[in-house]
């Protein structure tokens, strides 16, 4: 015990000159028996990676007993989980989802509510680790990790446009000064939304709007008018490769793919930041874990979840730390050296003018909305 | 072997059957040598015989019934079960039975005291939120209500717990509650168990003592004792606690103000420090009543007043519906009966119709492109064929995904095809072909993948025809497309017949193809499974979608079987 607490501290003196005061205190259940082995839920690719290098190594390096094996699973993760609660049998125990998935497991009794306050470090000035997080917070089930947002990009040498530049979400419907093809997920989370910005609601009564008849026909109407030039894209990859074989001239996916396709493979491709829609991307426990798994995910949790880790894991990805403490130590990217402040998401500059996605609104309407997307996509 | 042995009916002597037969028709039973009758006897060594036989596949039968039947059954039941509203709200779903949308009121008073009780220790046990994502397929918008009623209901009555607490302090103590009902047994085992669970510790975990009431007490004060016994059985079961360590929730201090207020002689069923309590709250009791519930969910969120949350819940009280399979055919039950969905959400008939006539369409083409490779395989020379099969097979070897995605670098506007074709001048540059993400993505992609299903049983069959008939024919006078057509052709139907079974059943379940390169006209009914069960959760509904499925499948093999016939299927030689 003595051991990994000196360890510890040293670790964090070695790798953190300056954050001293929350890896000074040992996580609420040091201590306590934990079990070493342990199996944890992403998506695989470059953000798991991410998570492996920030949080995972550094870990292991203190804990050498302990094995942690990925399960790349985090899109299915909900109905996996489901179906592990029924046969009761759940073999996962931390599970990296997106905040809507957060609620819906939270809803259905699948994720353990915590108490942040007790479970998370706080940040090293003190704050509770709760005001910290803040209102990323949106679930009581809920541990965010990273803010990333889903927004566009477009290629830089497109001969049609002239010297116009997209300036705003809108040239995504603008197909006089930008024609060409442009991809758009197939579902309607985000699109409903854009295409009501850009139909001139405010922002503020979207979902108001949305949540009428009249609205949701609103929205059509304006999808309407680029339909037949958009490719619908699935997966996350989609957009940048699409950009990047020049199929489309502009395509929304997340931030962090079109930051690999611009920065590491440098293709002729530009952010568009405005009215991105932010997400949030963090970890669940499941409910009812045996007790020494559930004490060796505590005990990982209170590391991987502090200042320091959250800011480390921003030198593999471009997403934000869901901290507030966290954003002053982002510091380069691992391999190229870039400066990662200004690619981040919740860069002030990059964040002038964001769009806040309603959680709780789309877990209500999702699945009718979705059925008259699909109905409307088959027309 | 002989005649007689090959007909049973024509032996002359006992046989197995005939004994027992015998043995009836004969005056007394016959006996066999150990004395018991010859009937028994040969009905037991029959059954042993069943038995040894049931026993030599019975490990094979239950791997089956284990890894097939069971889940397929189970996923099958899902969508008709709709047992987790009778389970949640067993007291709402009784009473809102007699309650009449068409009067175009919320229900009465009654409905909503039963429906706060249900929903209390629902949401105490986490269950509301469930009940609130099942009927939000119904209806959206409920799950966000059932979600909020979370912390609504704890709160719910507490103005009332607060008066009753004003004018006699002790009914905020638990202790004065256990002294109402508990029997003097319990209290006593239940003192027990309390110094159990102080010396247990953090991992205690043994439950406390099933309560028990005082008949005399349960019947002056039933429907406090009715929400009492909730709050026992989730602090039993949930929370492991004893009634004795915690005040009950606040609506069963309204349900203790309502007994006493519709029946203030109840107090004379009590004595000593209990009946003081009851009647310092007496006055208090039959001033807060009568407790207007609707308000008070009204208070939480003005939509628990409308008609139409209401109608769906009574419209959802059974415990099966037919709602998923409605959903299914793009129809939707309502208080009015069965009604079309409206026409901008109809889905599924277009997604089940497109899957059938696009599975044929690569069946088709499998067919005529299998049917030359084929024929080239079975009747070149081993060597040769031998590396064509590989060519065939090799496809077979590699990921589902890769060969998918190497359609789309071929197929996609600037790709490969797209480029060689400008190149060639064939086509102009603005008028590239649209190839991918749409229906003729699909085909391409899926008659790609699935060729080998129909070349191996093609050349399987075309193995075993000999060479020495098309010969024959020519000599004696055909065409090469008379022999192919009138004598070679015929013999190969049984493995058109395979090949075409095994590729349609295959192609109507794909959805990883038509996902990656179907677009939006080109995915199938499949992709719509996998997006219930893995992203909208609602898997009711697509159990219900896969039963449908399912059951087309079976009907067309049972219309293939009457038309082309089963017998007519080779696999192989």
């Amino acid at each position: 015990m003595k051991m990994t607490k000196l360890l510890m501290t040293t670790t964090a003196l070695t790798l953190a000159a300056g954050v001293s005061f929350a890896q000074d205190m040992e996580s609420p259940v040091a201590g306590e028996p934990m079990a070493d082995d342990l199996t944890f839920v992403s998506w695989g690719g470059a953000y798991q990676n991410s998570q492996q290098q920030a949080y995972v190594v550094p870990y292991l390096e203190m804990n050498p007993d302990v094995s942690i094996s990925w399960d790349e699973r985090s899109a299915e993760a909900v109905a996996n989980l489901r179906a592990m609660f029924e046969a009761d049998n759940v073999t996962w125990d931390l599970v990296d989802v997106v905040a809507s998935d957060a609620i819906r497991l939270c809803d259905e009794g699948l994720a353990m509510e915590v108490d942040h306050d007790e479970i998370l470090a706080p940040a090293p000035d003190g704050t509770p680790a709760s005001e910290d997080f803040g209102d990323l917070i949106v679930s009581d089930c809920y541990i965010p990790q990273i803010v990333y947002s889903t927004t566009f990009g477009y290629r830089t040498d497109v001969e049609a446009w002239g010297d116009n530049v997209p300036q705003d979400v809108c040239a995504v419907f603008d197909l006089e000064t930008f024609p060409g093809q442009r991809s758009l997920e197939r579902r309607p989370i985000n699109n409903m939304e854009w295409a009501l910005l850009c139909d001139g609601v405010a922002k503020e009564d979207i979902y108001d709007v949305l949540e009428t008849e009249e609205g949701v026909q609103q929205a059509f109407a304006k999808l309407d008018t680029i339909k037949d030039q958009v490719v619908w894209w699935n997966a996350g990859a989609d957009t940048p490769q699409l950009l990047a074989d020049g199929e489309i001239v502009m395509g929304s996916t997340y931030n962090g793919r079109l930051f690999s396709a611009i920065v590491e493979q440098d293709q002729p491709i530009e952010m568009l930041w405005d009215a991105q829609v932010f997400d949030l991307d963090g970890w669940i426990i499941p409910a009812d874990l045996p007790e020494e798994r559930l004490n060796r995910v505590l005990d990982f949790l209170w590391f991987a979840t502090d200042t320091q880790r959250l800011a480390d894991q921003a030198a593999y990805i471009s997403y934000g730390p869901a901290r507030a403490s966290s954003a002053p130590l982002v510091g380069t990217h691992a391999e190229l050296g870039v400066e990662m402040a200004p690619h981040m998401p919740t860069a002030p500059e990059n964040s002038q003018n964001i769009f806040v996605y309603n959680y709780e609104w789309w877990a209500d309407y999702r699945d009718d909305l979705d059925a008259q997307f699909q109905a409307w996509l088959a027309q | 072997m002989t005649d007689a042995a090959a007909s049973p009916d024509k032996i002359t002597g006992p046989t197995p059957d005939t004994a027992i037969r015998d043995a009836e028709r004969a005056d007394g039973p016959m006996v066999a040598a150990d004395g018991r009758p010859l009937k028994q006897s040969l009905n037991r060594a029959l059954r042993r015989q069943k038995m040894r036989a049931l026993a030599l596949i019975a490990p094979l039968l239950l791997f089956i019934l284990l890894t097939f039947l069971i889940p397929i059954g189970q996923m099958l039941f899902r969508s008709v079960e709709n047992q987790i509203v009778t389970d949640t709200l067993p007291r709402t779903v009784v009473s809102i039975s007699d309650w009449d949308a068409a009067g175009g009121e919320p229900p009465s008073q009654e409905v909503f005291a039963d429906f706060a009780r249900d929903l209390t220790l629902a949401a105490e046990q986490r269950m509301h939120t469930r009940l609130g994502s099942r009927l939000n397929y119904e209806q959206p918008g409920i799950s966000s209500l059932f979600r909020q009623a979370g912390r609504g209901m704890t709160d719910m009555g507490e103005e009332v717990m607060e008066s009753l607490v004003a004018a006699e302090p002790a009914w905020e103590e638990a202790q004065t509650w256990v002294d109402l009902f508990g029997t003097p047994d319990w209290q006593a085992e239940n003192a027990d168990w309390l110094v159990l669970k102080d010396e247990g510790g953090m991992r205690f975990s043994i439950p406390p003592p099933e309560f028990e009431f005082r008949p005399e007490a349960r019947e002056a004060l039933p429907r406090t004792a009715d929400a009492f016994a909730d709050f026992e059985l989730f602090s039993r079961v949930d929370d492991i606690e004893s009634v004795a360590e915690e005040t009950p929730w606040p609506l069963v201090h309204v349900s203790l103000a309502e007994d006493l207020a519709a029946n203030p002689g109840a107090v004379e069923a009590f004595d000593g420090e209990t009946r003081a309590r009851l009647e310092a709250v007496l006055p208090v009791a039959e001033a807060e009543m009568p407790f207007d519930y609707r308000a008070a969910f009204a208070e939480m969120d003005e939509d628990w007043l409308e008609v139409s949350f209401w109608e769906t819940l009574q419209t959802f009280s059974t415990p099966f519906t037919s709602g998923y399979f409605l959903t299914a055919a793009d129809r939707k039950l309502t208080a009015d009966g069965v009604q079309m969905v409206p026409e901008d959400q109809r889905i599924y008939g277009t997604l089940f119709l497109r899957t059938m006539v696009m599975s044929l369409g690569i069946t088709l083409s499998c067919i005529l492109l299998g049917y030359p490779v084929a024929w080239l395989l079975a009747n070149l020379p081993l060597r040769t064929a031998n590396v064509l099969m590989i060519l065939v097979l090799l496809p077979f070897w590699t990921s589902l995904l890769v060969r998918t995605s190497a359609w789309k670098v071929l197929l996609q506007q600037q790709g490969v095809i797209n480029d060689l074709l400008v190149w060639l001048n064939i086509i102009s540059d603005a008028n590239r072909l649209v190839l991918i993400n749409n229906q003729t993505g699909t085909i391409i992609a899926m008659t790609h993948i699935l060729l080998p299903f129909m070349i191996l049983p093609l050349y399987s069959v075309m193995k075993t025809i000999p060479p020495s008939y098309l010969r024959a024919a020519k000599s004696l006078g055909a065409t090469n497309w008379t022999a192919f057509w009138r004598v070679y052709f015929p013999q190969s139907v049984p493995g058109i017949g395979a090949g075409s079974i095994l590729v349609f059943i295959l192609a109507i379940g794909y959805y990883i193809t038509p996902e990656i390169v179907g677009g939006t006209r080109g995915v199938f009914i499949s992709n719509r499974i996998a997006f219930h069960i893995s992203t909208s959760l609602n898997w009711g509904l697509a159990a219900a979608l896969g039963t449908i499925l399912l059951a087309l499948v079976l009907v067309l093999y049972w219309l293939y079987d009457r038309i082309v016939g089963i017998d007519n299927v080779k696999l192989g030689g």
